[in-house]
């Protein structure tokens, strides 16, 4: 990084400037996100937090051109999400697994890369790589139904992770996994952030885990969705999870508990 | 019948039995319906003659009736006996070499209407004015009874000199592309959004989506409608045999039958028609068992989608 000043826009993976969104139901407009405004940095990770309906999830689906917003402008990597999209600048990871069923857990992570035109050897070598990362060597001829929901989950972290996007949406990966699996998980998505020194966005609703893995917290609350706080970490970059313990953990967990609470989120 | 039960479940009934079951119960009512609809005739002969005569008597006359309104059970085997077995496989009498003529135009014309209903199922899932334009068409050829369509078909083609096999599958093509397009529309469609949007983070293309996506997840539904489409195929194909006025086929041998008041042979027809039916539609069970099993991953991996 060249960057004269911190805040150098050419730094900025993601620019989200006044964004809005409106979905248009039955019984009438829903105001999903509201005044939106966010610069993520090459290199941060940063987490989305709120309760359920905060729009945590539509606001990365609009970085990911999964959803156009109603107003405003959004620039990944300098361009628009969609030309984003289209060069393949991120990878996503689903709330589900999302695995194809008639695919073996190689088959499954080597989807993107078949999509994408890689050559065969290549594939190979990529799929054997980010499966033996997410600890599954040696399950690769697995099918789907015969892993857990965590293993599930890291196959699909490594499908996400095989085309090597410095760019990585995660989209409450860990939601639906229990407390020991997810920690462990955690610990993992840790340690690959900071060896790959790679953009990470984060949706959660946990407080622990945002504490845990982010350096940024964005605090959001519904009706409209909107951004409540912006929490800088500055946790030491090799925590473990006994971090957790620390005052320096609980302070930071307590600010965005405390920006929670702010969003009347649980009034209404 | 599950072959991987983890455990052995208390011991049912086997098929086997359920089935020679329910033959039985069909024969004892064959018989009965034998003795009811054959009687007032065999009675009007022993009155005639002015003979005596009792209820076994009059049974066992009904069950034997020459011409009979319902032949019996044991009539119908004779005559399949004898156009099955005794008749050489060319013979124009033999009913496996009609089942035969049937069969190969309800092959072809399962297979064109298995191809135009995909056609028409990936049109109307990819293309909008497709989707609107194309489905009320389908829907209304439905409800046009077939057999007033048949003979304008068998009619026209043979004025434009085509005859034989191509017309006839074509009236088995348009009864069976309808629950075709219908499932695999519907199946076309069933992938999850999540997975949609998965393909579409990688900026897949349509024809990417629709290989490793759409299509591997329509099978299941696709498999569902060729079971019904094969059957209608065969109804369809004995449809167009009977305004061909008697050459070849079991429609042609049911409706030569009903000519000539030969009801044995319309029922034995009749049963060949529905064994080559039920064979048709369990041989399509089979490859869709095996095809499940692999998508399900049950099985070996060695897959192009």
């Amino acid at each position: 990084m060249n960057s004269a000043t911190a805040d150098n826009p050419i730094d900025h993976v993601v620019e989200v400037n006044e964004v809005c969104l409106d979905f248009h139901t039955k019984d009438g407009v829903v105001s999903a996100l509201s005044d939106i405004d966010l610069n993520i940095k090459a290199g941060e990770f940063v987490s989305f937090i709120g309760p359920s309906g905060c729009g945590k999830t539509t606001l990365m689906r609009v970085l990911a051109d999964l959803e156009k917003p109603t107003s405003g402008s959004v620039l990944v990597n300098g361009t628009s999400p969609e030309e984003a999209r289209k060069n393949r600048a991120y990878g996503y990871v689903f709330q589900a697994p999302a695995l194809l069923p008639w695919r073996t857990v190689q088959d499954n992570v080597l989807l993107p890369l078949e999509i994408m035109g890689y050559d065969k050897h290549r594939q190979q070598k990529l799929a054997h790589e980010y499966l033996q990362l997410v600890n599954l060597s040696g399950f690769e001829n697995k099918y789907p139904w015969q892993l857990s929901g965590g293993m599930q989950q890291r196959v699909s972290i490594a499908r996400a992770l095989s085309v090597e996007p410095q760019l990585l949406f995660m989209d409450e990966p860990f939601g639906a996994l229990d407390e020991i699996t997810r920690d462990h998980l955690n610990d993992q998505l840790l340690r690959l952030w900071q060896q790959t020194q790679k953009t990470v966005v984060f949706v959660t609703h946990s407080i622990p885990e945002a504490v845990f893995l982010s350096s940024r917290i964005v605090v959001m609350s519904p009706r409209p969705g909107r951004i409540i706080d912006i929490i800088d970490s500055d946790l030491p970059v090799d925590r473990t999870l006994d971090i957790r313990e620390s005052p320096e953990f609980l302070a930071i967990a307590h600010r965005v508990r405390a920006g929670l609470a702010a969003g009347h989120s649980y009034d209404d | 019948m599950t072959t991987k039960a983890p455990y052995t479940a208390p011991r049912k009934p086997s098929t086997m039995l359920a089935v020679l079951t329910v033959v039985m119960a069909i024969i004892v009512v064959w018989y009965a319906g034998a003795i009811h609809l054959n009687s007032p005739q065999i009675i009007d002969r022993y009155e005639k003659k002015e003979l005596d005569w009792s209820f076994t008597q009059l049974a066992v006359d009904s069950w034997n009736m020459k011409r009979a309104v319902l032949p019996s059970p044991h009539q119908v085997l004779v005559e399949l006996k004898k156009t099955i077995i005794d008749k050489k496989v060319t013979s124009k009498r033999s009913l496996v070499y009609h089942a035969s003529v049937t069969l190969s135009s309800t092959l072809l014309g399962f297979v064109l209407g298995a191809g135009l209903g995909i056609a028409f199922a990936v049109g109307i899932v990819y293309v909008q004015t497709l989707d609107k334009s194309l489905m009320p068409w389908i829907i209304t050829s439905q409800t046009i009874p077939i057999l007033a369509l048949a003979p304008m078909i068998i009619v026209v083609f043979g004025a434009l000199g085509i005859t034989g096999v191509l017309p006839k599958s074509l009236i088995s093509m348009y009864l069976c592309f309808f629950p075709v397009t219908v499932g695999m529309v519907k199946g076309l469609r069933s992938p999850q959004p999540m997975l949609v949007d998965l393909l579409n983070t990688y900026s897949a293309s349509k024809w990417q989506v629709f290989w490793r996506l759409r299509l591997p997840s329509a099978v299941p539904f696709l498999f569902a409608s060729l079971k019904v489409a094969i059957a209608l195929s065969l109804v369809g194909a004995i449809v167009a045999e009977l305004p061909t006025g008697g050459q070849a086929g079991l429609g042609s041998r049911l409706l030569s039958g009903s000519y000539y008041g030969q009801t044995n042979l319309i029922w034995a027809a009749l049963i060949v028609a529905a064994v080559v039916s039920a064979s048709l539609v369990s041989l399509v069970g089979v490859v869709e068992r095996k095809v499940c099993l692999r998508l399900a991953g049950g099985q070996e991996v060695s897959h192009e989608h």
